[in-house]
């Protein structure tokens, strides 16, 4: 559709300018000044210039938790991609078959996400849950409190049930844009499956793919509630990701200057993915 | 009532330029709309894109300079000031 | 027909593995805590509806999804009345800046709100709205109104601008032929939006639980801080999980064509 070049549609925007701008930009500024200050209380603070962003920048601990963080946003992406266009490809095509199917899928996506936390904090143990006792049954020694492993495959697999299904979801609906027409035309070649899937799915699903990719990659870059009901960031430090380190920081130290240069650091780091991300989608809309 | 944003006057500056730099495009763009062209950047761009890219390598550029080595922010500035001119000018 | 039936199997299992965990939890919740900490068992052997009595009766529970409920409502309605005319305006006009304003919308869907709760703290405290319900709405309008706008953006680019036009050439004013004409075409649209503005609202809890203290606490920050003197009551918090998780089952069904749009802002 061909839009109109208005600049009075501006008035109609106004209201979500100001509403964002209020809970964006106001925090936002109010980060700025507080990543350059040491502040003890109201009225009293230092100017400290970027001496906070250097520590936070050179600090050992954030730049493990920050490699933690991408450890596993990469390890989600790697797993959740391939299997989500799976099930993807599992689910039947229409019918009520096909609306039962994608609303049994799309249970986990409803669950508050401290109830996923409670949910896996209970299935996982050892005495009481089905996964943790039965995992110990078939002789193996797992404990998702006390082992490093153990808590990271833990997060990681309750991380895989809660979200594969947002990926199938978006690829199902990729899949069912494709016209009958193609695969028609596939089978008059006598194509393989795979190629089938090469050729004809998996371009088609260019666009779906950017999105699923963008969502898993930037929910799980902030993923915080999860783990913290499930291990609370332990054993040790081992599962607490960016998130946890900054609310650690900022409400239970109430170290502020730091806490503010790190959120400002954290914030360029999601600006940048966005963007590149922003970019590929309006290409791929250009091409449609 | 905006006590708790301790502002300082580094970070008003900084918020200052930002948003004259913002008006400044906001004016040319008004008097002379620009359409999307090819630089020597790999995608079509806007002006405000290019602003954008600019800014936004501009704060990386400033966070390298803070993480390995001890030299003058204005040196990363400058660079970072040059840097978005190119952009601006050719990307 | 072979590829079917085994394609068939496949999803079957997947299911299954799916809903284990949320019929572990439901199991849970029907049992008495001596049953649960006895051992292992498949389904309650002593079936009980003890544990939702007791958050039915208690203030301290029930309260937690009153709040929620209040500021997720809160939420939607402001959600809703600011996104539909701004989403108008993406959908049918160009003007000054907006695909940077609409990246910048996106931005705020993404960034992570632990980024914004440092100054949240701060700004609803000094403007007097620190443990109300309207800070945590006015908190989730962060991510919620970004991607309201994305999801109408999306159902509006599918009715045709004629209407538009055919509506100002019969003489009516442009909040006359919005109100009366455009919203009763997009309903669905509508429909859809306010479902996943709620439910993202229902999620979040890390923005709701610093927000809030005690006459606003959340439902969420109640099932976390249940650790008492004897330890944690599974059973309870089994059962309070279980009803947080029923508003989202309820509705599922009359948005399933437009999940997927949903979890996606509305790009698919």
């Amino acid at each position: 559709m061909n839009k109109i070049s208005d600049n009075r549609a501006w008035w109609l925007v106004l209201p979500v300018f100001l509403l964002v701008a209020f809970s964006a930009l106001i925090p936002l500024m109010t980060v700025v000044n507080y990543s350059v200050q040491d502040i003890f209380g109201p009225g009293q603070a230092y100017y400290v210039g970027t001496e906070w962003f250097k520590e936070v920048l050179t600090d050992q601990r954030l730049r493990d938790s920050l490699i933690r963080q991408f450890a596993f946003s990469g390890a989600v992406l790697a797993i959740q991609i391939p299997l989500g266009i799976g099930v993807a490809l599992m689910m039947p095509k229409s019918g009520v078959k096909g609306s039962l199917c994608l609303i049994l899928v799309a249970i986990p996506l409803l669950i508050p996400w401290n109830v996923v936390g409670t949910i896996w904090q209970i299935f996982a143990r050892g005495d009481i849950g089905l996964f943790g006792w039965a995992i110990n049954q078939m002789g193996m020694d797992y404990n998702y409190t006390g082992d490093t492993l153990d808590a990271w495959l833990t997060v990681l697999l309750m991380d895989v049930w809660h979200w594969t299904p947002l990926v199938a979801l978006l690829c199902y609906s990729g899949l069912r844009a494709i016209p009958e027409a193609f695969y028609q035309a596939a089978e008059i070649d006598r194509a393989s499956k795979w190629a089938v899937f090469r050729y004809i799915q998996l371009p088609r699903l260019k666009s779906v793919l950017i999105i699923a990719v963008l969502l898993r990659f930037m929910d799980s870059f902030m993923i915080y509630i999860e783990p913290f009901v499930l291990t609370g960031g332990g054993p040790g430090s081992s599962t607490t990701f960016l998130s946890q380190t900054l609310t650690t920081m900022a409400i239970g130290q109430f170290d502020l200057g730091r806490a503010a240069a790190f959120s400002l650091i954290y914030f360029l780091i999601v600006l940048l993915i966005s963007w590149l991300f922003f970019t590929a989608i309006t290409h791929a809309d250009k091409e449609k | 009532m905006v006590a708790w944003m301790n502002w300082t006057p580094t970070v008003m500056v900084f918020f200052a330029v930002i948003v004259a730099i913002l008006t400044v495009m906001t004016v040319y763009e008004l008097v002379a709309p620009c359409t999307e062209r090819k630089g020597f950047l790999p995608i079509e761009t806007t002006r405000g894109d290019r602003l954008f890219i600019g800014l936004l390598s501009a704060a990386y550029i400033h966070l390298t300079f803070l993480a390995v080595s001890d030299i003058t922010l204005w040196a990363a500035l400058t660079i970072s000031v040059i840097w978005l001119l190119i952009l601006l000018r050719w990307g | 027909m072979r590829q079917t039936r085994s394609k068939n199997i496949g999803i079957t299992i997947y299911i299954l593995l799916l809903l284990t965990p949320v019929y572990w939890l439901l199991n849970m919740s029907f049992k008495t805590s001596r049953e649960i900490l006895g051992g292992l068992t498949l389904w309650p052997q002593n079936f009980t509806f003890d544990n939702y009595t007791v958050i039915f009766t208690d203030p301290s529970w029930y309260n937690g999804y009153l709040n929620s409920m209040a500021y997720v409502s809160i939420n939607v309605v402001i959600t809703l009345l600011v996104a539909l005319p701004a989403a108008y305006a993406f959908s049918r006009y160009k003007f000054l800046g907006d695909k940077h304003l609409f990246f910048w919308l996106l931005s705020n869907r993404m960034a992570p709100p632990a980024v914004f709760l440092l100054p949240f703290f701060q700004l609803y405290s000094s403007i007097g709205l620190f443990d109300t319900h309207i800070a945590v709405a006015l908190a989730h309008c962060l991510f919620n109104v970004p991607l309201a706008v994305w999801i109408l953006e999306g159902f509006m680019k599918g009715v045709p601008r004629e209407y538009d036009e055919m509506a100002y050439i019969d003489g009516y004013s442009f909040p006359r032929f919005f109100i009366k004409v455009f919203l009763p075409m997009i309903r669905s649209g509508i429909g859809v939006t306010a479902f996943f503005a709620f439910m993202f609202s229902w999620v979040e809890l890390l923005l709701a639980r610093t927000l809030t203290s005690v006459d606003a606490q959340p439902i969420g920050a109640i099932m976390t801080r249940t650790i008492g003197a004897s330890g944690i009551d599974w059973g309870v918090l089994a059962a309070a999980g279980v009803l947080t998780i029923i508003p989202g089952l309820l509705v599922i069904w009359f948005v399933r064509n437009h999940v997927a749009k949903g979890f996606a802002l509305g790009r698919v």
